[in-house]
């Protein structure tokens, strides 16, 4: 053994010390070392998917994806593909359902993926007292057995898009052995799924590391070692990138993105995602007045507003299916017409001298250049007679409001719907009975609610659609823009984009 | 300060404390935002919904709910997480050693820089450096310190990238803690790399916090070594032959101190505050980052209990403000 002095311990000391601090900034690339850095746009409440606020979270899904499987998968164009269940369906009356559960599956703690897991998971997700937002989706379906590795189960209520909900929000199977053994509390500190990576470490607000799990049943993950640092603010998320300490970022300012992906070492793939920038109209006065909306639907530019203030990153849309989406229906169109606007005011009494008045909510910040999009969007209705005064509303309060349908006439939100289903979508946004929507009136009602339960999915689809082009012809709603998301990479990786915009780390591989 | 001030001042904070439950407790049901709109999806049923409120205990009156959360909070219970499904206290705890690590050093830095600064600025009274320093003072008093992170960020995290841009370790560190005071268990325990790590980790949100508190230490220890050093006792040393150096270190500024130590206390109580903005922008996994997510998602048993953990932070601080500056000017003190 050597012996050291005071003073040799405290230069071996100071060096370490000064070592640890500049081994910090040497940049770790991707695909050198098979560790993959995304400095992610959302913090990680929670590592339950299934319950409360993270349930419905979309931007963390990318996480859950990771580490649990779903019920069914989902590819990036958003069609589903086999998850944990291999095969699914319902009976010719559609009274019963019945899913194959996948063999050979291992959670990460080595022990065996069974039905019974599967069923727990569906029927904790059914009960209201365990905190799943959706707990009624979940409940449309109950009486499970098990039979060998398929699963029967009746139908409670129907409901067509159960299935598609199986690879949707809090769809997500968990380990019902380990959660009874370990408690939510105890799932929280160390939570596991079957998914093709598996928890490591995780620093609250900072970040989350996983580890390849070695017995994924699907395609080998590409990296040993995933790191999900927790980056909130976009300004932090662009110096992430460009100092070299991620490898991957995405939600950043669209002229971030355009000069960043310009840069040597850099690239970057935008693509439209299923996440919708509109206007909800609440009926109230003024806007029971026909010739008021429709005006004010008339006189939005919306490919102006992409290209001047989103620099081209967005698609205009007419209805609140964007293409992708399963009822899309491309006749449906609300022209850029301002002088139809006008005419519309004048016949009821409004004309740019004595404008009708109304106020707009708007969010500032939530998404790209949200509150500037409704100032050009005002600046456009005065031109025609519509003098809108803007009120800035945090994300909370428009929730709050939504729900107790108090929103101011007009109100700026985004709407997601990773699914693509006109359900969760038209449905949710426009029928009365939903929570969430801003015209509830009987003639929307009488066209959507037979539409709920319609067990022949081609009329349902035909439904839907039709319920889309009354809808805008009626002007109940104001759809401006599908938005784009800019995802910036070292060039050394490949990243699919997905267009339910959870930028999973299984999508990122080596160039 | 008596230790029946003391005991005084203890049972005011107690007091302070209660006061603070009360008005936070309040205002988050005033305020708009109900948390349980926040969490329902738009499938969700007049039942899911009210099964939901009552899964979270906000479907009683408000008198009931407060009630409930006050005694629990007597026992030092309080509540779960509404987002994070975890217990409050133990949240708390976690998070705490990190924002009271930041914020220490944040202060040592501010301390120790301003103390040299404004002494090299008393020796250079009436040469060119007295009016540099004190524009380039005026100039870092009237930067905030989100303004410093921002800087900073772009200056020593992009350009010249020599300190890590977010978070309190290096994720590929696989160095285990025992306890949730990293920066002085990897000290106490020797493990320097670690130490390294945090430190440079630390620096930049450091700074962000500590240069404005530098500023003022600046300012007001200038101003009052500047009324020291025209006492007759400094005077006399000088006549003695004592160097400047030693005229200001050990004659003037321990009677100097005083004013500075207390305002330095106030300003300590801001800067925990500014903790909030800087962890964020930093993702410096502290209490006022988590405080953020916290309000954003309407965690009412989350906010309520960092609220009153920052209430307790600002009473001790102050306490011990007091104290320490009686224990500094005994005769300052006793005459109140």
């Amino acid at each position: 053994m050597t012996d050291m002095t005071r003073r040799g311990v405290l230069g071996l000391g100071a060096a370490t010390v000064l070592t640890g601090i500049l081994a910090g900034r040497i940049p770790v690339q991707a695909a050198e070392t098979n560790t993959l850095t995304i400095a992610f746009n959302s913090n990680l409440p929670s590592f339950d998917g299934t319950v409360g606020l993270s349930g419905v979270n979309p931007a963390i899904q990318a996480i859950y994806r990771s580490i649990y499987d779903q019920y069914i998968g989902q590819k990036p164009d958003l069609s589903f593909e086999p998850g944990l269940l291999t095969a699914w369906g319902w009976n010719d009356d559609k009274t019963k359902v019945w899913m194959d559960v996948r063999e050979g599956v291992k959670w990460h703690d080595g022990s065996e993926l069974t039905p019974e897991d599967v069923v727990w998971s569906l029927t904790r997700a059914g009960k209201p007292e365990t905190g799943n937002p959706v707990a009624s989706v979940w409940a449309s379906i109950g009486n499970f057995k098990v039979d060998g590795k398929r699963i029967n189960a009746d139908v409670i209520n129907f409901d067509p898009t159960i299935f598609k909900w199986m690879a949707f929000l809090t769809g997500y199977v968990l380990p019902k052995a380990y959660y009874e053994k370990v408690g939510a509390e105890g799932f929280e500190k160390k939570p596991i799924g079957t998914g093709p990576y598996m928890f490591d470490a995780y620093e609250g607000n900072s970040f989350l590391r996983l580890k390849a799990n070695p017995n994924y049943w699907g395609a080998k993950p590409a990296f040993d070692t995933v790191i999900f640092k927790f980056v909130t603010d976009p300004t932090s998320r662009v110096a992430e990138i460009e100092s070299g300490s991620s490898d991957v970022t995405l939600e950043i300012p669209y002229e971030e993105f355009d000069r960043l992906k310009a840069k040597k070492g850099y690239a970057g793939v935008s693509s439209p995602i299923s996440d919708i920038g509109m206007i909800f109209i609440t009926n109230v006065e003024p806007m029971l007045d026909k010739n008021v909306r429709l005006a004010a639907h008339h006189a939005i530019d919306k490919a102006g507003i992409v290209k001047k203030l989103l620099r081209g990153y967005g698609v205009p849309i007419d209805t609140l299916e964007a293409p992708e989406y399963a009822a899309f229906d491309a006749s449906i169109k609300v022209p850029y017409d301002p002088d139809k606007a006008v005419a519309l005011l004048k016949a009821s009494g409004y004309s740019k001298d004595k404008p009708v008045k109304f106020k707009i909510q708007t969010t500032r910040g939530l998404k790209p250049k949200d509150y500037e999009m409704i100032q050009a969007i005002v600046g456009m209705w005065r031109k025609v007679g519509i003098e809108a005064e803007i009120e800035v509303y945090e994300i909370a309060k428009h929730f709050e409001l939504r729900a107790g349908h108090k929103l101011a006439p007009a109100a700026f939100y985004n709407w997601g719907n990773a699914i693509g289903d006109p359900t969760t979508s038209t449905g949710f946004a426009m029928f009365s009975k939903s929570p969430h929507s801003g015209w509830k009136t009987d003639d929307v009602d009488a066209l959507i609610g037979p539409l709920w339960g319609e067990k022949d999915e081609a009329k349902r689809i035909a439904g839907w659609k039709a319920a889309d082009k009354y809808i805008a012809e009626q002007g109940y709603v104001i759809p401006l823009l599908q938005y784009v998301q800019p995802i910036v990479f070292k060039s050394s990786l490949k990243v699919t984009p997905n267009i339910s915009s959870a930028l999973q780390p299984t999508l990122v591989s080596k160039a | 300060m008596t230790a029946s001030d003391l005991l005084n001042r203890l049972f005011m904070a107690v007091l302070t404390l209660l006061g603070v439950a009360v008005i936070v407790f309040c205002l988050l049901r005033i305020v708009p935002g109900d948390p349980i709109a926040m969490m329902i999806s738009p499938s969700a049923t007049p039942a899911d919904i009210a099964a939901l409120r009552a899964h979270y205990g906000l479907d009683l009156g408000l008198p009931q709910q407060f009630g409930i959360w006050f005694m629990d909070v007597l026992k030092g219970n309080f509540g779960t997480s509404i987002s994070q499904r975890r217990d409050v206290m133990e949240l708390i705890g976690e998070r705490l050693p990190a924002t009271l690590e930041l914020a220490f050093a944040a202060l040592v830095f501010g301390v120790l820089a301003g103390g040299v600064i404004a002494t090299l600025g008393t020796l250079a009274r009436r040469t060119a450096l007295d009016p540099a320093l004190d524009f380039i003072n005026g100039l870092f008093l009237a930067v905030p310190d989100f303004v410093w992170a921002l800087a900073l960020v772009l200056l020593l995290g992009v350009f010249w990238p020599v300190f890590p841009l977010s978070g309190r370790i290096d994720p590929t560190l696989s160095t285990y803690f025992h306890t949730d005071f990293y920066l002085i268990e990897s000290l106490v325990t020797l493990k320097f790399a670690a130490f390294g790590d945090l430190i440079a980790h630390m620096i930049m949100p450091m700074l962000a916090l500590g240069l404005p508190l530098a500023a003022i230490v600046v300012r007001t220890l200038k101003e009052a070594l500047a009324e020291a050093m025209v006492q007759d006792y400094v005077l006399l040393a000088r006549l003695k032959g004592m160097s400047p150096l030693r005229l200001v270190l050990q004659e003037a500024l321990r009677n100097a101190v005083g004013p500075t130590l207390t305002l330095t206390g106030v300003q300590f109580t801001f800067m925990i505050g500014g903790t909030v903005i800087v962890e964020r922008i930093f993702s410096y996994p502290g209490l006022g980052n988590m405080a953020i997510d916290a309000v954003i998602n309407r965690d009412l048993p989350l906010i309520q209990g960092i609220v009153l953990t920052f209430g307790a932070i600002f009473i001790l601080v102050n306490i011990l403000v007091d104290l320490i500056a009686g224990w500094l000017n005994p005769r300052g003190a006793a005459h109140g």
